[in-house]
């Protein structure tokens, strides 16, 4: 089996939580370039397969693979995988007293100083704070919308290849959602044309606004623990809609009945 | 400088190095006045402003009359034994007076130093800051390196007249065979802000205090105190505040890092005695080791209906979750618990010199890095 350089491959992933069968058998590829949007009910695991990828602790890996750059890396512990290239924007991170934002940007660009840095003064302005917002302890008392900026303005100063982003568009209003999307897409290169994109990104979502800013090359619904469709997110998004999640397969048999241009993929959960 | 009582064989400049880790600057830059005592020698005591006196209590007790009015008043010689020691004993201490209405923009520096093996120093301190003076005094008591079995006794009584304010900042770096009962009390008059900062972050044999502050009306007492606690270091500090006055209030801040075989006991007592009173006591402790102990004990008493007491503490290991959220930023497992303690210990004194904010700022550092 040839190992394709720059991509993430998963493998037959079956994860545990505290001793919860919670991923079952989970197969992804995420080619150089393209970002794939992830779908599904909550509870279906997918948060839990993000952070399978990140590699932290609680998640048990019971059976199966994760390739990232040609490289297993299933035993790697979670700073080395970040080393590697991969970042994330997390659904609920955590409070840290004492650590400001600042510092949060500086960890993130490996720099050592506790100090507030031009650069992180401009990436705050980007992302439509203010340089008092960077002295904030991280995460305390920030707002909903606050929480995704500094998540995603985290990843930016960061700049990883392979780019998670867990929800990053539930509860943001109208003209930050704008931004973030916006953000977003010049984090994975969806202003370049195909070809140039080098940045893959895997981005969970329980709403479609989020493909008006960035068009995904592919979208999966997760069911169960298992990836049960995959297809073009137009399609497998139209899907959901009329049929729900749980009628994504039915959904994929039928596109795939009434015409052979779809890329509708499909496994029983 | 005075060389008055210099009895020691050493020159002050000999400490100079010792006497800046606890924020004492020999060469007095940015300082209004200084006072130094070396064991049971007082080696500078020079205030460079008019409006401050500076000058040790034996002879500022000679010299006014009035200030038995404030000798043993904000403590009692009959508290402990170790007060009766002092009251027997006493080998000086500081008299730091600011006349009223003064605001003295540099600090004043004070430092009580242990130089030799076995000494029993006991020191007895007045502060008095009158009416509408604001001053900031930093306090730092330390031993020489290498320096065992000594004893540090010290009273201070400090009065904070009708809106004044006083910043009170005091650094202990002792040793581990070092054994140090400060007794302190502190009235706060009608209007009147004292604030307190305390930051112990080297190991001691056994250090045992409960400063006592009073609070008139419309008064303010703000504790912040850090300790770190290493080795076979035993910690008993605490704070109680007798909120007095109608609508004093109160807000006592401590941060404790427990490693090795230390013992930390964290106190903090505030009792509310009249009306509008606002108290909160918010103690925090982060567990490093098994063999270590933090023990918190907050404590409120309201004895009126419309008291306004709170108090939080939690102690704890350090949380996976955030090391894990450090982790993902790529930062590997032991500088993510450095960040950690870092920012845990990280409370904000305004005001310090530069030297002494560097300087507790490496201790952190290193106490960090050795986890
Ligand atoms: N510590 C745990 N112990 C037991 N079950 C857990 C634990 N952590 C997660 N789970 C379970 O694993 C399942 C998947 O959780 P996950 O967070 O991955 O869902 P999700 O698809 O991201 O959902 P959402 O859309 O609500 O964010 C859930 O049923 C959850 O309750
Ligand atoms: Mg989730």
């Amino acid at each position: 089996m040839v190992r394709l350089k720059d991509s993430l491959e998963i493998r037959n992933l079956a994860v545990d939580v505290d001793g919860r069968h919670v991923l079952k058998d989970v197969n992804l590829m995420i080619e150089k370039g393209e970002t794939h949007v992830l779908l599904g009910p909550n509870g279906s695991g997918k948060t839990t397969l993000l952070l399978s990828i990140l590699g932290l602790s609680r998640y048990n890996i019971v059976r199966g693979e994760i390739i990232f750059k040609g490289k297993d890396i299933t035993d790697l512990p979670t700073h080395e995988r970040v080393k590697m290239g991969i970042g994330i924007a997390f659904q609920n991170p955590p409070v840290i007293r004492g650590v400001s934002l600042g510092t949060m940007l500086n960890i993130c660009m490996g720099k050592k100083t506790a100090e507030i840095t031009d650069e992180a003064v401009k990436l705050a302005k980007e992302l439509n704070f203010s340089e008092d917002f960077l002295t904030r302890d991280v995460n305390y008392g920030f707002s909903g919308g606050e929480i995704k900026r500094s998540e995603i303005m985290q990843l930016i100063a960061q700049q990883p290849n392979f780019v998670m982003l867990d929800e990053p568009d539930s509860g943001v209003d109208i003209e930050n959602m704008e931004l973030i999307g916006r953000m977003m897409g010049k984090l994975l290169q969806r202003d370049l044309i195909p070809s140039k994109r080098e940045k893959m990104g895997l981005i969970i979502t329980h709403l479609a606004t989020i493909l008006d800013y960035i068009h995904a090359d592919r979208a999966h619904v997760m069911l169960k623990g298992k990836i049960a469709c995959s297809g073009y997110p137009r399609e497998i998004l139209a899907g959901v809609r009329r049929n729900g999640y749980e009628g994504c397969i039915r959904t994929c048999q039928e596109n795939n009945n009434n015409t052979n241009v779809t890329n509708c993929n499909y496994n029983k959960v | 400088m005075s060389d008055k009582y210099s009895s020691n064989d050493k020159k002050d400049e000999d400490y100079k190095e010792d006497l800046l880790k606890v924020g004492f600057d020999i060469e007095e830059k940015n300082r209004a006045g200084s006072y130094l005592q070396v064991n049971h020698s007082v080696s500078v005591e020079r205030s460079n402003i008019e409006d401050v006196e500076i000058l040790n209590t034996v002879d500022a007790l000679k010299k006014y009359d009035w200030l038995e009015d404030y000798w043993w008043k904000a403590v009692s010689p009959d508290k402990d034994e170790y007060t009766k020691e002092a009251e027997i004993n006493q080998n000086y201490g500081y008299f730091i007076h600011v006349k009223p209405g003064a605001k003295v923009d540099f600090p004043i520096q004070s430092c009580l130093f242990i130089s030799k093996e076995g000494t029993h120093q006991n020191v007895h301190n007045i502060i008095i800051v009158e009416e509408g003076a604001e001053v900031h005094i930093i306090t730092g008591c330390s031993a020489l390196h290498g320096v065992n079995n000594a004893f540090h006794i010290g009273v201070s009584e400090m009065y904070v007249k009708k809106g004044a304010k006083l910043t009170f900042t005091m650094i202990h770096l002792w040793g581990p065979e070092i054994f140090v009962r400060p007794r302190t009390g502190v009235i706060v008059e009608e209007d009147g802000i004292y604030v307190s900062n305390y930051v112990c972050m080297n190991p001691v044999k056994d250090l045992q205090m409960s400063p006592v502050t009073y609070c008139g009306k419309n008064a303010t007492a703000l504790y912040q105190t850090v300790l770190y606690a290493s080795e076979d270091s035993k910690m008993d500090v605490g704070s109680v505040i007798y909120l007095n006055g109608e609508n004093s209030k109160t807000e006592v801040i401590s941060r404790t890092v427990a490693r090795d075989n230390s013992e930390a006991i964290v106190r903090g007592n505030i009792i509310g005695k009249n009306k509008g009173i606002k108290g909160h006591l918010e103690c925090r402790g982060l567990m490093l080791s098994d063999g270590a102990v933090i023990h918190a004990i907050p404590e409120l008493r309201a004895e009126t209906a419309d008291a306004d007491l709170s108090h939080e503490a939690a102690v704890g290991k350090i949380s996976e979750e955030e090391i894990e959220y450090l982790m993902s930023r790529g930062l590997d497992k032991e500088e993510a618990a450095s960040v950690i303690v870092r920012g845990f210990l990280n409370v904000d004194i305004k005001d310090l010199p530069k030297q002494l904010e560097e300087e507790i700022q490496k201790k952190i550092d290193l106490s960090a890095a050795g986890i």
